[in-house]
C-alpha cells in the first residue's frame, strides 16, 4: 500500500509539472523554470516564519510572490540592463536560493527545513503523513490529496487558458496583434510553476521538480509536433517515471526522487536513440 | 570584536585554510568562468555542477575510498559526460540549448542522490562527508584540502595565462579562430577541461546549486565595468577573491551563517551593485543619459514651434500666449509647460505678461535644428532620391542627433543650399 501512495503523489506531480512544462519548453524557457523553482526557497522560509507553521497556503503565497520576483528580475537584467540571458537567470536564481539558506540557517530554531529536504525531498515519508478528519476517519495521506488539487487546478488552468497559452506560445506577435495580453500569460505561466513547485517541494523536492518539468516534456517534443499529443505523451511518461522510480528506489536502497528523475533521463535517452536510429535508417534509405 | 580580531590576526590556524582556500576557489572560478561567461555558456556551468555529484559518487563506490583525488577524477569524467551530452541533444535534436542543460543537469543530479542516498542507506561508515559535494563545506576545510585547491588553482591560472590570446579569440570570433589556422577544436577542448576542473574545485567550498554563482555572477559583473577582455577577467578574479574573504569572514564572527551562502551573497550584491552603477553600462547611468536625451528634444522642438510660428507671419519676436502654442504643435500640455519653464531657465524663452517670446539666443537655436532638419531633408532628397514627402519624419528624429562637424559636411555636400525640398527657406547664421 505504502508503495502505491508514494507512486500516486509521484504521478499526480509529474503530471502537474509535466504540463506547464511542455509550455515552457516551446517557449524556450526550460531554464527559467529551473530558475523559479530554487528561487521560491526564501518566499518558503518567509512564509514559514510570518505564519509559524508548515500550512500549504502562506507558502503557496510566498512561493507564487517569490516566482514572479525571479522572472522580474531576470528580465530586468536582461532587457534593462542589457545582461545576456543565460547570465541573468544564473545570477537571480543562485542569489535568490543564497538568500533562502542564510535565512534557514538564521532562523534555524524557527524553521523545520533544511536544505536536503529541500533539493531532494522526502516522498518516503509521504504515507505516513495522514489525514485524519475531525470524525477519526482516515483519508489516506495529505501529500496526495494536495498534489491531487493541485492537478486538478493545472488542469483547469490549461483547459481554460488553452488558447491564450496557445496562441502566446507559438505566435506571440499575431497575439499581441489581435489584442491578447501576452504579458497576463506570460506571468500566469510562471504563476503556475511557482504554486507546482512549492506544493511538489516538501515531497518531491528541487531537482526533481526540475526533471519533471523539463524531462518528459522534452522526451515527448522529440516524437510529436502537435501540442495535444505532447501533453498527454509528456502524461504518460511522467507516470512511467513515478513508476519506475518507485521500483528502482526500493531495489539499490536510495532516494526516491532521485531514482524517478533517473527513470526520466532513461526514458529521454531510449526516445534520443531511438530518434537518431530513424533518422539515419530514413537518410540511408533516401541515399 | 574580539572575533574580528582573532580574524584579521589569522592566528588560528583554521581561520587561515578557511580564507585562503574559498579565496582561491573564488578567484579561479570568476577566472574561468569569463570565458563561459563570453561564450554565451553561463548555464552549462550550473549543468556541469549538477553533474559531478554522480561522478563522486560513482568514485567512491568503485575505489572504496574518499581520497579527494579519486573522487575529483570521478567528477572530472561525468562532467566533461555531461557536456558531451548536452552538446549532442543540441545538435541533434530540435530541442533547444537550455532545454538539453535542463535535461541533462536534472537527470545526472537525480543519478547522483540515488547513488549518494544508497551509499548512505549502506551503512558504510566512511561515506561520512561524501555531501560536501552537495551542500559545500567551506568551514570545513583542512590543510590537505587547501593543498589540493592551491594546486589545481595554480594550474589552472597558469593554463589559462598561457592560453590567454587563443581562449579570447575562440570566444570572440570561433569562425577567424578557425581561418587563421587555429586548433579550435582542441581549445574549446582545454576551455572545457578548465571549466570542469574550476567546477569539481570550487563545488567543495559553495555547493551544487551555488556553483553556477562562483562562475557567473563575477564576469557578468565586470562586464559593466569594461570593453576590455583583461581587465574583466581582473575585475572578476577580484570580485571572486573579495566575496570569498567577506564570506568567510562573516561565517567566523556569526558561526550558524553559512559560508558558501554568504560568498554568493557577497558576490550578487558587488554584481547587482555594478549592474546599477557602473558608470556608462550601469542601468543608471544609462536611464540618466535617457531622460537627458528626451529633455534635449523636448527643448529643442519647442524651439522649432516658436521658429514656425514666426515663419507664419514673418514675425520671429512675436508675443504668443500658451494657446496658440498649443495649436501650433501635437504636444502634451503639460509637456509643453516643462518645455517652457526649461527654456527660460536657459534664457531662450522669456516670459511677458503671460505670454511668451523668444530670445536673440533662443532663435539663433532654433535656427540651427531647422537648419539641421531642413539640410537632412535636402540631402534625403538629393543624394537618395526620396521624395519630398518622405522625408520629414526621418529629419525630424536625426535633427537632434546631428553634430555640429557632421553640419559642416552636409552644408559643404549640398553647396550650402537656400531651400529645402519643401520650399522653405534654410536659416544660416549671419557669421
Amino acid at each position: 500500500m505504502e508503495g502505491l501512495w508514494i507512486i500516486i503523489c509521484g504521478s499526480l506531480i509529474a503530471v502537474s509539472c509535466g504540463l506547464l512544462g511542455c509550455y515552457l519548453i516551446l517557449r524556450k524557457m526550460a531554464m527559467v523554470g529551473d530558475a523559479i523553482s530554487h528561487a521560491v526557497l526564501p518566499g518558503i522560509v518567509l512564509a514559514y516564519l510570518l505564519s509559524g507553521s508548515r500550512e500549504t497556503l502562506p507558502m503557496l503565497i510566498g512561493a507564487a510572490v517569490l516566482g514572479v520576483l525571479t522572472t522580474v528580475l531576470i528580465e530586468m537584467f536582461y532587457k534593462k540592463a542589457r545582461l545576456q540571458i543565460d547570465a541573468s537567470i544564473g545570477i537571480t536564481f543562485t542569489w535568490l536560493f543564497a538568500i533562502g539558506i542564510i535565512l534557514i540557517s538564521l532562523f534555524a530554531g524557527q524553521v523545520d527545513l533544511d536544505q536536503d529536504c529541500v533539493l531532494y525531498g522526502e516522498i518516503a515519508y509521504v504515507p505516513l503523513d495522514l489525514w485524519i478528519t475531525n470524525g477519526g476517519v482516515n483519508m489516506g495521506p495529505r501529500t496526495v490529496w494536495i498534489s491531487g488539487s493541485l492537478l486538478l487546478l493545472v488542469l483547469l488552468f490549461i483547459w481554460r487558458g488553452y488558447k491564450g497559452l496557445f496562441i502566446t506560445t507559438f505566435n506571440e506577435e499575431f497575439a499581441k496583434a489581435i489584442g491578447i495580453g501576452v504579458a497576463f500569460w506570460h506571468y500566469a505561466l510562471m504563476g503556475a510553476v511557482s504554486l507546482t513547485t512549492v506544493v511538489s517541494f516538501e515531497s518531491v523536492g528541487a531537482i526533481l521538480v526540475v526533471a519533471f518539468l523539463i524531462v518528459p516534456p522534452a522526451t515527448a517534443y522529440l516524437i510529436t509536433t502537435e501540442l495535444k499529443k505532447m501533453l498527454l505523451l509528456t502524461s504518460l511518461f511522467g507516470i512511467l517515471s513515478a513508476v519506475g522510480g518507485n521500483y528502482l528506489a526500493s531495489m539499490i536502497n536510495g532516494s526516491i526522487a532521485g531514482a524517478m528523475a533517473t527513470i526520466a533521463g532513461g526514458l529521454f535517452f531510449l526516445v534520443w536513440g531511438y530518434t537518431v536510429v530513424k533518422k539515419r535508417k530514413r537518410s540511408i534509405t533516401a541515399n | 570584536m574580539k572575533e574580528t580580531i582573532n580574524f584579521f590576526s589569522f592566528s588560528d590556524p583554521n581561520v587561515q585554510f578557511v580564507v585562503i582556500g574559498t579565496m582561491i576557489l573564488g578567484a579561479t572560478a570568476a577566472m574561468v568562468g569569463c570565458f563561459s561567461f563570453l561564450r554565451k555558456r553561463a548555464l552549462v556551468g550550473d549543468a556541469i555542477a549538477h553533474s559531478i555529484l554522480p561522478g563522486v559518487c560513482l568514485a567512491f563506490i568503485i575505489s572504496g575510498d574518499k581520497n579527494p583525488i579519486y573522487l575529483i577524477i570521478g567528477a572530472f569524467i561525468t562532467g566533461w559526460i555531461s557536456l558531451l551530452l548536452i552538446d549532442g541533444i543540441s545538435r541533434t535534436t530540435k530541442l533547444k540549448n537550455d532545454a538539453s542543460i535542463g535535461i541533462i543537469l536534472s537527470v545526472f543530479f537525480g543519478i547522483g542522490i540515488l547513488l549518494l542516498t544508497s551509499i548512505q542507506h549502506s551503512g558504510n561508515a566512511a561515506q561520512a562527508g561524501l555531501d560536501k559535494y552537495l551542500f559545500g563545506k567551506a568551514a570545513s576545510l583542512t590543510q590537505d584540502d587547501i593543498f589540493t585547491f592551491s594546486t589545481i588553482g595554480i594550474f589552472l591560472i597558469t593554463l589559462t595565462l598561457l592560453f590567454y590570446k587563443e581562449f579570447k579569440l575562440i570566444s570572440f570570433n570561433p569562425d577567424y579562430a578557425k581561418t587563421v589556422g587555429l586548433p579550435v577544436k582542441f581549445l574549446e577542448f582545454m576551455l572545457a577541461t578548465i571549466t570542469v576542473l574550476a567546477v569539481a574545485v570550487g563545488i567543495q567550498a559553495v555547493g551544487v546549486v551555488l556553483m553556477a554563482a562562483l562562475l557567473i555572477t563575477p564576469a557578468s559583473g565586470a562586464r559593466f565595468w569594461t570593453n576590455r577582455l583583461g581587465i574583466m577577467i581582473a575585475i572578476a578574479t577580484f570580485f571572486g577573491a573579495l566575496s570569498g574573504f567577506l564570506g568567510s569572514y562573516i561565517s567566523y564572527i556569526a558561526p550558524a551563517m553559512p559560508t558558501g551562502p554568504w560568498v554568493v551573497m557577497c558576490l550578487s550584491l558587488l554584481t547587482v551593485g555594478s549592474i546599477w552603477f557602473a558608470p556608462k553600462r550601469g542601468m543608471l547611468s544609462k536611464v540618466r543619459t535617457q531622460k537627458d536625451n528626451k529633455r534635449k528634444i523636448l527643448i529643442e522642438n519647442v524651439l522649432k514651434l516658436f521658429y514656425h510660428l514666426g515663419e507664419k507671419n514673418d514675425d520671429f519676436k512675436k508675443e504668443r500666449n500658451i494657446n496658440e502654442l498649443q495649436e501650433g504643435r501635437d504636444l502634451g500640455i503639460s509637456e509643453l509647460k516643462k518645455g517652457l519653464s526649461l527654456l527660460k531657465k536657459k534664457n531662450w524663452l522669456r516670459k511677458k505678461d503671460g505670454n511668451w517670446v523668444i530670445s536673440t539666443s533662443g532663435l539663433e537655436e532654433a535656427k540651427r535644428v531647422i537648419r539641421l532638419h531642413r539640410l537632412w531633408e535636402m540631402y534625403l532628397n538629393q543624394r537618395l532620391k526620396l521624395a519630398p514627402d518622405h522625408v520629414h519624419n526621418d529629419a525630424e528624429a536625426i535633427e537632434h542627433i546631428i553634430t555640429p562637424e557632421l553640419e559642416k559636411q552636409l552644408e559643404k555636400e549640398l553647396n550650402f543650399p537656400q531651400k529645402d525640398p519643401h520650399e522653405s527657406i534654410i536659416p544660416y547664421t549671419e557669421s
